[in-house]
């Protein structure tokens, strides 16, 4: 008997079982069931939510390869740095190598494992009490959740966030599709809000620069946002920072192979290119906004935020992880605005409001998460207007030819 | 014979769980986010407003019939506010460290909706007898809540209980510190008391669902 067949049968046998949601999940998840609707007209089309979801996972396994391979680097450039030998980095003379590869993957996988493994099996438990399928909603958040945490980051901390994550940003809300955080985002912030040593500061975003802290042995793990917030020397070359050569979050750092990301979404037509747009053009707009205020000589260096004003508007985008959050955050068709119009403004404020952030709190080191779940609270409302404003259109046009 | 009659005995009961005023009513949100941070905070916090109502209706259901009902809601605040006063005074007397951690809060009891709504919706129409009671039931109600939160945000945010530390020492690294824990940051600030009266809530209507509303 083939497999699909004896599944099948599994599957008659354990009908109204409590486990019967646990056990389909994993069905469908390699097979097409064999149940089909019945009567009437059904119009079937191949890109179901788990076809979507798989869709986004291949966009950001180049990111996460990537991830790996970056955290062994990062790590072993700042031992280098700090015996003095600086490394220029070159994509195969020393970064794709075994040793960075190695090390890379004994610190991200586990991060990987640990997401999947404590979301999935929230995700069941839900499942398995309110009685319903299991969904896929979670198969993509367990992939963004590693690439946006420090690589050094204590897996039970992970754990902690995953579960409050889940639970409080999605299930409460009834499961995918009905929630209005992103629960990736949620996660993040509980663990920024949480555990901020491990989140920020100058330590984290290196692999063993929390735990060298104080020893003979020290090294930097400052990212450029840090260092334009205090002022300070940047020593990483643009290319560095497009190919990705930089310290932070396990899967931002690579701005060219997010754009690639971003074009297979797009092709795809999984990723609003509207967002993605508007995002970007909300972030240089603000960044013009502070190159303006510098160049007309209202903020001199002494300020705090000289910094990061002065950073030429374009430089933004490839420092921190706006481009990341843009393409693979603020997309999310769940909590993004859902009308055209809608998703330029949602997308536009984003961008705005990161850089807003990143600019005039350096404390936190990173604005974008924060600007994605405020907007993500405001969607609902740019949707009620916009859709307001087309009746009012329509109705408009109706008095003009009764009148 | 019972101490109390079903009917009084209900008047204490009922805030406890089906009617209670922060998790059913979502009345006096507001100082259960402030200060449940430390669960002494919050023990305090309880023990005045249960004060300050169980006192408060008794006043305001004695003099029910002689104050003109046009001029009820300034009666009622200066009754209100002459009790506060006390407690804080009370306070600053006898336990001035404390006073200092409720800092504005204990004289915010004042603003406290449970307080003026118990006033209005009760006292105000009731014996003396019966008012002491309910105000007793909706303080003890609004207590237990306090508690909760004040227990998890303490325990969680700084691994004390009543400034006691239950999980080992954070600078010196002992107990669960030595394996790696560390305090939850997320739990010393007002959103996170929002979640957990939120939780409680939710386990509160999944226990008893007659209380959810369509």
């Amino acid at each position: 008997m083939e497999i699909k067949s004896s599944l099948h049968q599994l599957k008659e046998k354990f009908k109204g079982n409590t486990f019967a949601p646990a056990f389909n999940a994993f069905h469908t998840f390699l097979y097409t069931p064999n149940d089909v609707t019945k009567g009437g007209t059904h119009i079937k089309v191949a890109d179901d939510l788990k076809r979507t979801m798989n869709m986004v996972i291949l966009s950001l396994v180049p990111c996460l390869l990537f991830g790996i391979f970056n955290t062994g680097y990062q790590h072993f450039a700042a031992v280098d740095a700090a015996n003095g030998i600086i490394r220029e980095a070159s994509f195969l003379g020393n970064f794709i190598t075994w040793e960075n590869f190695l090390l890379g993957s004994t610190k991200v996988l586990p991060l990987v494992i640990v997401s999947y493994v404590v979301g999935l099996t929230v995700e069941f438990i839900f499942a398995v009490i309110k009685g319903h399928e299991v969904e896929e909603g979670y198969l993509v958040t367990g992939m963004l959740v590693p690439l946006i945490v420090p690589v050094d980051l204590p897996l039970w901390m992970l754990t902690v966030a995953v579960i409050f994550g889940v639970i409080i940003g999605k299930e409460i809300f009834g499961g995918t599709g009905m929630n209005i955080l992103n629960p990736a985002l949620t996660i993040r912030a509980f663990l920024f809000f949480a555990y901020p040593t491990w989140m920020s500061g100058d330590k984290v975003w290196v692999h063993g620069a929390v735990e060298r802290t104080g020893t003979a042995e020290a090294i930097s793990g400052e990212t450029i946002l840090g260092s334009y917030a205090q002022n300070q020397e940047i020593i990483y070359s643009l290319s560095d920072m497009f190919i990705g050569f930089i310290p932070g979050s396990v899967g931002e750092t690579s701005k060219i192979l997010i754009i690639l990301g971003a074009l297979f979404l797009i092709f795809t037509k999984i990723g609003s290119w509207r967002i993605m747009l508007s995002t970007i053009a909300g972030a240089l707009f603000m960044g013009l906004i502070f190159n303006q205020v510098v160049d007309l000589g209202w903020i001199t260096e002494t300020s705090n935020f000289y910094g990061l004003m002065s950073v030429p508007f374009w430089e933004h985008l490839l420092i921190g992880s706006i481009l990341f959050g843009a393409v693979f955050m603020a997309t999310d068709p769940v909590t993004a605005a859902q009308t055209l119009k809608g998703k330029w403004i949602y997308g536009f404020l984003i961008g705005f409001i990161s850089i807003m952030i990143r600019v005039f709190n350096p404390g936190y080191p990173e604005g974008v998460f924060l600007a994605i779940l405020l907007m993500n609270v405001f969607a609902p409302t740019i949707d009620h207007y916009v859709i307001e404003s087309n009746v009012k259109k329509r109705l408009n046009r109706i008095k003009l030819k009764t009148a | 014979m019972a101490l109390l009659s079903k009917r009084d005995s209900k008047l204490i009961l009922d805030p406890l769980s089906d009617n209670n005023p922060i998790t059913i009513q979502v009345l006096g949100i507001c100082s259960a986010l402030a200060i449940t941070a430390e669960l002494e905070a919050s023990v305090v916090m309880s023990i005045a407003v249960l004060f300050v109502m169980g006192t408060g209706n008794v006043v305001i259901s004695l003099i029910r019939n002689i104050v003109p009902s046009r001029i009820r809601i300034i009666v009622q605040l200066i009754v209100i506010a002459t009790l506060v006063v006390i407690v804080d005074l009370v306070l600053k007397a006898y336990a001035y460290e404390l006073s200092k951690t409720l800092s504005v809060f204990v004289g915010l009891i004042i603003t406290n909706c449970i307080i003026m709504g118990r006033f209005e919706a009760f006292a105000l129409g009731n014996a003396p007898w019966r008012s002491f009671l309910d105000g007793i039931g909706n303080a003890l109600g609004y207590a237990l809540i306090l508690v909760i939160v004040g227990f998890f945000r303490e325990l969680l945010g700084s691994g004390t209980l009543w400034g006691y530390p239950v999980f080992g020492d954070a600078i010196d690294m002992t107990g669960l510190y030595a394996l790696g824990y560390e305090n939850n940051g997320f739990m010393l600030l007002s959103p996170m008391a929002l979640i957990v009266v939120g939780i409680i809530i939710w386990i509160q209507r999944s226990k008893s669902t007659h209380l959810i509303e369509d």
